[in-house]
């Protein structure tokens, strides 16, 4: 509107206007010079200087030396990322979330996104009812969602085992070895699908309506209004999620160190990359192991992430 | 009520209609009975005595109403060391928010405002470090905490929760949207000093940025658990989430004290739960307007 009104001659608005046709960000030149925006930056730097790429940076030159019982400790080159590749406990815990991956994270997004689009239709009772109670979840903290599904799966008091008992069955075991992946995949499930879901919906609500109308006027079903203008709309958020979902996969910890307390015997030390790290350097003080078990798994994660980009990317070049 | 149906394609196509919003709230309805179960479970429990959790169903009400009983137990156990890591998790958690949201501001308006020399590389960094989940930055942060000896201190938890990369984003895009550059020039003229001008125009117009950042931030630390579980050893600096499950260990070990904690985790949860959800209802405006910016990339 009057973005024009600037400069540092104090006169009509108008008239200078016309004399100095400013560009929007013509900022740099009165003030970038000075410290001013150094300051507003530096509480923030500073911090994360100290605390996310410190961390990063001192972890990595742990990382490359090792622990000798003799000797002290020693520069060893990349000798613990190649212990890393070749330990199978770690690609033990990659392969149960590449399992969980696989299964949780698209049932979770496929409902989030199912009921994200029943909801921005409308025609629902109780919209903001439901809205708000699939979000719940989220803020439970993990943790404590963790204990209660604990004690829900639970096989002295569990709700369900009272049930099967009282019906005369055998008693389900969610806590076997078979069983778990399935239990902290519906843990996650439950706290993440309300989640995702408003995201979808946020970015469904951001879809103009005259679009639908148009869509409507040429005779397009719910479904075909669904899949073929609303899904390429959503693509970014979809894409988005997928891979925000992928790493927290792969990141699992609490979840399954809490189902650790009740069934110990099922998750062990290195049921997780991130359950393996925390035994490495918090119990065995094995510092320049931990350090590299925590890069490669960054890796993985960040290998997974492009991947998935790329692969989705070239689809969406030649398909439709 | 079916009789009225047959009375022409209108009624047809709304019976229609009304069919498919039945149908759509029913399987909605399914799954918000499964969202709610476990909460609805943990309301139950906490109301009984820890006999009952054992004697009775697990989703119905027990032979007594022993919640005041497992509330008193609750914060009596271990000298009342509950009421601290309460006092504790509110402490980090509202210390670090209000400082991530702050530093946040104050970096978001640098990169909507200025122009200086490394902005577009910091920034580049600053979103590189969204797509890095905290949980990832736990060990690394523990080794240095460890190499310092700055572990099982406080300031382990709330100086890295007051990170905020995505913080930092929001308040970038908002600020760009929100505040009018002619009206930071116009108080530049009557001769406002910058630190002014953003004190008290800009904080003003940002208000509503600020307090997603701060319940963004002031969720995540009350529910943090990895990092404070590596960082900290003393029990008196533990929040909720690491002395509630350090109980629910000792329970599910079980032994002689075990059993009885039962009760007492499961009032703990309730008791721990309760303010976030309230907060969150409370302020539903704010989170999902930070979500869906978030996502709009």
């Amino acid at each position: 509107m009057n973005t024009a009104a600037s400069g540092t001659l104090a006169s009509s608005p108008s008239d200078r206007s016309a004399l100095t046709p400013s560009p929007p960000v013509r900022r740099g030149r009165g003030f970038g010079t000075t410290l001013v925006p150094y300051i507003f930056l530096a509480p923030f730097a500073a911090l994360f200087l100290a605390f996310t790429v410190a961390p990063l940076v001192y972890a990595f030159y742990t990382s490359v030396f090792r622990d000798t019982l003799v000797g002290g400790t020693q520069f060893a080159g990349f000798a613990n990322y190649l212990r890393a590749f070749s330990d199978l406990k770690f690609w033990g815990g990659i392969a149960h979330l590449a399992l969980f991956g696989v299964v949780q994270v698209p049932i979770m997004l496929g409902l989030a996104l199912a009921f994200a689009l029943v909801l921005d239709r409308g025609n629902v009772h109780a919209r903001s009812l439901f809205r708000l109670g699939f979000f719940i979840p989220y803020a439970v903290p993990s943790v404590i969602a963790a204990l209660i599904w604990g004690y829900l799966y639970g096989p002295v008091f569990g709700p369900f085992t009272q049930a099967a008992n009282w019906a005369g069955l055998p008693p389900p075991n969610f806590l076997s070895d078979g069983a778990m992946l399935f239990s902290l995949a519906n843990v996650v499930t439950w706290e993440f699908t309300g989640y995702n879901m408003i995201i979808y919906y946020s970015a469904l609500k951001a879809i103009p309506q005259d679009l639908q109308e148009a869509a409507i006027v040429d005779g397009a079903s719910a479904w075909q209004y669904a899949r073929l203008v609303q899904l390429p709309l959503l693509w970014p958020a979809i894409l988005l999620t997928i891979i925000f979902s992928i790493n927290g996969s792969l990141q699992l910890f609490n979840e399954p160190f809490l189902m650790r307390a009740i069934a110990p015997q099922v998750i062990g030390t290195s049921y997780t990359p991130n359950i393996y790290a925390y035994f490495l350097a918090a119990a065995n003080q094995q510092y320049n192991y931990a350090a590299a078990i925590s890069f490669v798994l960054g890796i993985v994660i960040a290998s997974v992430a492009y991947l998935f980009t790329v692969m989705t990317n070239r689809r969406g070049g030649t398909a439709t | 009520m079916k009789m009225a149906l047959a009375s022409g394609g209108i009624v047809v196509e709304r019976s229609r209609h009304l069919r498919a919003r039945r149908m759509s709230t029913l399987l909605l309805g399914l799954f918000l009975a499964y969202t709610l179960l476990p909460l609805f479970y943990l309301v139950v429990a906490s109301t009984k005595s820890n006999q009952d959790l054992f004697s009775t169903f697990g989703l119905w009400s027990g032979s007594a109403f022993a919640l005041a009983a497992n509330l008193h137990d609750l914060f009596a156990y271990s000298d009342g060391v509950f009421a601290r890591w309460l006092v504790n998790t509110f402490v980090y958690a509202s210390v670090s928010a209000l400082g991530a949201s702050l530093l946040a501001s104050a970096a978001g308006y640098a990169f909507a405002k200025f122009a200086f020399r490394g902005r577009d590389a910091f920034f580049a960094m600053i979103l590189g470090a969204i797509m890095i989940p905290q949980t990832a930055l736990v060990v690394p942060i523990f080794l240095l905490l460890a190499r310092q000896g700055l572990t099982d201190s406080p300031l382990g938890i709330i100086l890295p929760s007051m990170i905020s990369p995505i913080g930092v984003y929001l308040m970038r895009v908002y600020i760009e949207q929100g505040v009018d550059d002619a009206l930071l020039d116009a108080a530049r003229i009557d001769g406002a000093g910058e630190f002014r001008i953003f004190r008290s125009i800009v904080f003003r117009l940002i208000a509503p940025g600020f307090v997603t950042v701060f319940l963004l931030s002031f969720v995540a630390t009350w529910n943090n658990y990895f990092l404070p579980l590596i960082v900290l050893r003393s029990p008196e600096y533990f929040p909720l989430t690491v002395g509630l499950s350090a109980w629910y260990q000792l329970a599910s070990a079980g032994g002689g004290g075990g059993k009885l904690l039962f009760s007492i985790v499961l009032a703990g949860a309730l008791v721990s739960i309760v303010p976030v959800i309230i907060v969150f209802l409370m302020l539903q405006r704010f989170w999902q307007g930070g979500l869906a910016l978030g996502s709009v990339k």
